[in-house]
């Protein structure tokens, strides 16, 4: 379930870049590659979860799936915190830095 | 249990290794110098490798942390020494470090091959992209 909800995450993410010219500005390509890094490296864990499981891999317990949907939520939110800490501090836009400058 | 580890591990040195390439790279800029066209061709279609070295650490510093975050959840990291539940036990210590030398290996293998597929597609375009430039101007 956290590899299928890395995985629409990283499809969804990787459109947004193809799409938008505005979106390749900020930063989403590292948005996107954070997606895809995390989603093969729970391939490879699925891969060997079910070499352990075998078919029982496919039928997990609906208890688990849950913890698992929420895990799986849990790490994009994450990404996009980063992802916005990442847009905040690159500003390509100026914005950060026209808002401290109106402050003072 | 410590799968993340790994890869992370091959973050830390990519982003060496990044880093290092990057100043090379600065250096070897010729600032002000007139380009002939060949050269303005190919300077204007290649991507620095730098550029290609930063997808990779991206690819592993993004699941690393992900992964870890995960660790964090499943009880696996601890916020007190040695930070990693299983390195308190000797029996969970060897079960971690098997799987370090398998899933983690294998995570890091995989990233840096899809990587590599990508730096072999990217300078397939890039030559492509040469090679017309080039048949247009002639």
């Amino acid at each position: 379930m956290t590899l299928l909800i890395a995985v629409f995450a990283a499809a969804v993410s990787t459109a947004v870049w193809y799409r938008s010219a505005s979106a390749r500005r900020h930063s989403v390509g590292t948005l996107c590659l954070m997606y895809w890094g995390a989603s093969l490296m729970w391939l490879v864990d699925a891969v060997f979860e079910y070499a352990e499981l075998r078919e029982a891999y496919f039928t997990p317990a609906a208890a688990d799936m849950l913890n698992d949907a929420f895990l799986g939520l849990s790490v994009v939110a994450l990404g996009l915190v980063i992802w916005l800490g990442i847009l905040l501090v690159r500003d390509p836009d100026s914005v950060v830095r026209k808002a401290l400058h109106r402050g003072n | 249990m410590a799968c993340f580890a790994v890869p992370a591990a091959e973050a830390i040195v990519a982003t060496i290794v990044r880093k290092t390439v990057e100043n090379k790279e600065k250096k070897f800029a010729a600032p002000s110098t007139a380009l002939t066209a060949d050269a303005a061709v190919q300077h204007t279609e290649k991507i620095p490798f730098s550029r290609k070295l930063r997808w990779l650490t991206n690819l592993l510093w993004g699941g690393s942390v992900l992964l870890a975050f995960e660790h964090i959840w499943h009880g696996e990291i601890v916020a007190w020494f040695p930070f990693l539940s299983a390195a308190s036990d000797s029996e969970d210590f060897a079960a971690m470090l098997h799987e370090m030398a398998t899933v983690g290996v294998a995570m890091a293998l995989l990233v840096t091959a899809v990587w590599g597929v990508m730096v072999a597609v990217s300078n397939l375009l890039e030559k492509r992209a040469v090679v017309s430039t080039q048949e247009e101007q002639a």
